[in-house]
């Protein structure tokens, strides 16, 4: 008789002081672990459900202003630097870290309109109502010294735009007219106009970086060569564009923050129609900015909200607001893609997570494999009714609510008011617009 | 075959590079290569390759290579090959159809996750080699069978801890005894038929609680830990906890006969003698369902350890299978001729096996519900388990016989033999151990069936080594993933299938959801209108107008569904007519 019994020795199974870590020895048989799909399911939906209990994005707020933020600056060395202009021509250099002020300088009189940290990050300008260009030193001046532009030039009409070049010293502003300018001279070095009057940004490309996009306020957007004297071309949509951003890495893409309420993502090389229609805010976007990743944008919008779209959806992932927040005039995504600023009207600069339930800090490896794993999870079962409901759901405040029931309904009646015109007209006549297409008036070359 | 100088024609006069002299390492590898290898080896060095290619993309290195100039070469390079039933076992589900084209991206997220997959299945197939337990077994010598062999000389064979699992524990005064063991397989639970309820740690042989309920107990089950069991009682059901304390009293199961706990879900199903079959949330306490099967007395049970559908036996012979989510019966299913006296269900849900009134033993594939086997056993069997490695114990009289393989091969000898005292009341396999339990009138019998139990267990699932921290761990993990009782179907997997319901099923579960159907035709309320032009004959004006206009839509569509269909009919003939117009091969034979 040959016989063998399972007989284990409890050593191999038990630590053997308690100051080891407990073994836990795995067999991964299926067999040995039924209902997989359902578990999964369970842990993917507490997962999910887990998100929305710990998004909590509003960081801190940055006060100080004794007007409304118009507009914000990115260091592009220094993460923890920001730079802020406000409505009553105040600059204010804010550390991040310390959520406070640096320094403040009187910079304009009226409106700071526009401003760009040097690609160094030494020195950076502003542009004013004054009719001024002003360019300041990085640094604070020492005790005793006054506080003066390294050098001020005068313009001939209100600037109203202001981006610098990423390699060169050369910046570009517009007006009434978009100008480049080489850091040494005070007299444009090429100025661009097509037949527009105002223009209210202008944007550099980051990769190509002699290219340029503006738009005017005859409700086009307009892209120029800086090393050719007359612009590229222009498409003309039915309603003004107020500022283009150009995705850092697809630098073809750029996207632009429309009074419509949309946002819209256009291929610079086909520009009839756009890549996608932004769709979810309920009032004239005012700011657009891309993730430095290229994935997502952050819009900032006269609905008193901020949302994020991922590049290639109509509709935004999340959306942020606060009780106290107001028109938000400006927004920029941060270097390390995980925060986001936005300046408003009620005078203040919030400081947002770019991921509403991301844990911040340094995280232990068990930290970061549970949320690889959840996040593996969620995607997985992302399409199950129940697990989308719950990932999908966000608060808005009830104006905001309610105006996008009355958008719905209204654009509902217009599709069914068109829906009867064709019905009762000859087969033809009335061709079917699609949305993309609905919003180009023309392309001009 | 080109010619030599044909081969000379052929080379320019430049030449693109010059060859490298050959290298006495280079020859050597080649040489290694050209050996004759098994498939694995064949296999394995595909393997490299994609590796190695995979790297060189990396790396962007030409050789790709690591040249190796001196010392030894591995004689056995690259991963360990796996053998094919091994990453069977580990295989989820089948490839799927990539489409066709365009789709890129969906393409891309298909290649992507199916080498995930891929790459996990052979990992875990790799950690089986890891594994460090082996089955255990039971082998005669010639002319000697397994089923003749005592449980003593086996105790006396095998070492001391293991033959101390073989035992008796003799409880003659409160009758025949139902048992359970606990998930982990250290606690055993024991029911008095005569109110004696015990739960013991019976590898230390430790009591940790004994008490007499004074009334008579049908069933015992633990609940998911130890330390908490539940006792179909005279009257009611009872929930005690290990040192003895009776935590609930639940008066809405009465007339208990047997239970059921399924530890995913967290569910206590029961069967009572008034036909209801009952489920018990026990982490919330609530009742989840009360199904009145309508076919009286229920005293046979199992679960689906694979799907949790409950399976219930009834004296017409029928096996019925439940979920909570209905209150029909999913399956019916006539095995017996005379009634069912027990049912079991194997772990992986593929084979159920009955006994009946009739003395036979079947076996069905309950995937299918076909009938695989059929056996007969002269005093039929009283009551059946399955272990987790397949072996059937069936008790018959006061014999326990246990049975190898009883689904593949037909069966005719019992793999092992027990006679205990008095007849069998309650029969378990102890899990992750080579023990069998079994209650008797006059108490218990621990038997030793080699080969029964799963050798590895797995230390996040079942641990039975666990200690009180790792044990609350997994308590409140398991809570967390439980399972909600609605994902009880007889597909478990089916949560994973694409949703593919037509589109009028899909509108007709909104309709029922809303109440009122969303694409239906709003009915037409004409405006009312002032001064007097809204009158009834207005009114019933307006309405047959727009009445009429609905009417010419529909009047409009089918003629032109009909115009379509007499065009489709017209270009048919046609295409006929100028095929029949063409002379065929086969014209000249007519005439």
């Amino acid at each position: 008789m040959k016989v063998k019994v399972l007989s284990r020795n409890p050593d191999d199974y038990v630590r053997e002081t308690k100051h080891d870590i407990q073994r836990v020895p795995r067999n991964y048989d299926p067999s040995l672990h039924p209902f997989e799909v359902s578990r999964e399911y369970t842990r993917a939906l507490n997962a999910t459900k887990l998100e929305r209990v710990f998004a909590k994005p509003f960081l801190a707020s940055l006060d100080g202003h004794r007007d409304g933020v118009n507009c914000l600056a990115k260091h592009p060395r220094s993460l923890s630097t920001l730079l802020s202009g406000s409505c009553d021509g105040e600059v204010k250099v804010w550390n991040l870290t310390k959520h406070e002020c640096v320094r403040t300088l009187q910079a304009h009189e009226g409106f700071v309109r526009g401003m760009v940290v040097r690609y160094c990050g030494s020195s950076f300008f502003t542009i004013g109502d004054d009719k001024t260009i002003k360019h300041w030193k990085m640094e604070a001046p020492g005790y005793g010294e006054e506080e003066e532009p390294l050098n001020t030039i005068l313009g001939k009409a209100v600037f109203t735009g202001l981006d610098h070049h990423q390699k060169s010293a050369v910046f570009a502003t517009c007006g009434h007219q978009v100008d480049i300018w080489d850091e040494q001279r005070s007299t444009p070095i090429r100025s661009f106009t097509w037949g527009v009057d105002s223009f209210s940004s202008v944007r550099f490309n980051p990769v190509e970086t002699e290219l340029l996009g503006s738009c005017a306020s005859d409700r086009s957007i307009v892209l120029y060569d800086m090393r050719e004297s007359t612009p590229l071309k222009k498409v003309i949509m039915t309603m003004r564009t107020n500022t283009i951003s150009w995705n850092p890495m697809e630098a073809y893409y750029f996207t632009c923050a429309n009074e419509d309420y949309n946002l819209y993502t256009y291929d610079m090389r086909y520009l009839e129609n756009p890549v996608k229609v932004h769709v979810d805010h309920v009032s004239a976007v005012l700011d657009v900015d891309y993730s430095p990743t290229g994935r997502e944008f952050v819009s900032a919008s006269f609905d008193k909200t901020i949302r994020i779209f991922p590049k290639d959806s109509a509709s935004s992932r999340e959306v942020y607001h606060t009780k106290r927040m107001q028109h938000v005039i400006c927004v920029k995504w941060s270097a390390d893609s995980k925060y986001i600023l936005s300046g408003s009207d009620e005078m203040n600069i919030r400081l947002w997570k770019a991921n509403a339930a991301e844990k911040l800090g340094v995280l232990s490896p068990r930290e970061k494999q549970a949320i690889h794993y959840s996040q593996k999870l969620k995607e997985k079962f992302q399409h199950h009714p129940q697990i989308k409901r719950i990932a999908r759901h966000r608060h808005l405040p009830k104006v905001i609510h309610h105006q996008r029931k009355e958008l719905r309904v209204m654009k509902e009646a217009r599709r069914r008011k068109e829906m009867n015109v064709r019905k009762h007209s000859k087969p033809g006549s009335v061709p079917v617009v699609s949305e993309k297409e609905k919003h180009v008036v023309s392309v001009v070359k | 075959m080109a010619s030599p100088s044909e081969a000379e024609a052929n080379v320019s006069h430049v030449e693109k590079k010059k060859k490298p002299p050959v290298r006495y390492w280079q020859e050597t590898r080649g040489k290694t290569k050209d050996d004759n290898k098994a498939e694995g080896q064949l296999e394995q060095q595909k393997e490299q390759q994609t590796q190695r290619e995979k790297k060189r993309k990396r790396d962007e290195q030409p050789g790709g290579e690591t040249k190796v100039i001196s010392g030894k070469s591995d004689p056995f390079p690259g991963p360990a090959p796996i053998p094919k039933d091994k990453l069977e076992k580990f295989k989820r589900k089948g490839k799927i159809q990539k489409p066709h084209q365009h789709h890129y991206k969906l393409k891309d997220i298909i290649t992507r996750s199916e080498e995930a997959s891929e790459m996990a299945q052979k990992q875990a197939a790799r950690f089986d080699f890891l594994l460090p337990e082996d089955a255990g077994f039971l082998e005669g010598d010639e002319d000697e069978d397994t089923c003749m062999i005592s449980q003593e000389d086996i105790a006396d064979a095998v070492d001391i801890t293991s033959g101390a699992k073989y035992f008796n524990l003799k409880l003659c005064q409160f009758g025949p005894y139902r048992l359970d063991y606990s998930r982990t397989g250290r606690h055993l639970l024991l029911g008095g038929r005569r109110g004696h309820v015990a739960c013991v740690d019976w590898q230390s042989k430790q009591l940790m609680c004994e008490l007499n309920v004074m009334e008579s107990v049908n069933d015992v089950k633990w609940l998911h830990t130890e330390h908490m069991f539940a006792v179909a009682q005279k009257k009611w059901l009872y929930i005690y906890d290990s040192n003895g304390i009776e935590l609930h009293c639940i008066r809405k199961f009465n007339d208990v006969l047997r239970m059921q706990f399924l530890p995913y879900h967290f569910l206590l199903a029961t069967a009572s003698a008034t036909g209801f079959l009952q489920y018990l949330d026990v982490s919330v306490g609530k009742e989840v369902a009360a199904i009145c099967t309508k076919t009286g007395r229920l005293d046979v049970m199992c679960q689906n350890p694979h799907n949790a559908v409950i399976h219930l036996g009834h004296s017409n012979g029928t096996v019925t299978l439940w979920s909570p989510n209905q209150k029909e019966a999913l399956v019916k299913m006539l095995c017996h001729q005379g009634g069912v006296r027990s049912v079991t269900v194997d772990k992986t849900g593929t084979y159920m096996i009955t006994s009946g009134m009739d003395k036979k033993m079947k076996v069905f594939d309950i995937r299918a519900f076909k009938p695989l086997r059929s056996y007969f056993l002269p005093t039929g069997a009283s009551c059946l388990s399955l272990s987790q490695r397949g072996l059937l114990s069936a008790a018959t009289g006061d014999i326990v016989q246990v049975y190898r393989d009883v689904w593949s091969t037909p069966v005719t000898k019992p793999y092992m033999a027990h006679r205990v005292r008095g007849s069998v009341w309650g029969l378990g396999f102890c899990p992750f151990e080579d023990v069998l339990g079994v209650g008797h009138g006059e108490g218990f019998t621990s038997m030793l069936v080699p080969g029964a139990g799963e050798p590895n267990f797995d230390g996040l699932d079942a641990n039975p080594y666990r200690s009180a921290k790792q044990r609350q761990e997994w308590e409140v993990k398991a809570l967390l993933e439980k399972i909600q009782p609605e994902l009880i179907t007889l597909d478990p997997s089916e949560l994973g299938h694409v949703d593919r319901a037509t589109f009028e099923q899909r509108h007709q579960d909104r309709v029922e959801a809303l109440g009122f159907d969303p694409l239906g035709k709003e009915k037409f309320v004409p405006k009312h209108k002032k001064k007097g032009r809204s009158s009834a004959a207005g009114i019933e004006r307006r309405k047959r107008q727009v009445g009429h206009e609905d009417q010419r839509d529909v009047i409009r569509k089918t003629v032109e569904d009909r115009m379509k269909l007499e065009e489709d009919r017209n270009r048919m003939k046609e295409k006929k007519a100028a095929l029949s117009g063409k002379r065929s091969a086969l014209d000249r034979f007519k005439k």
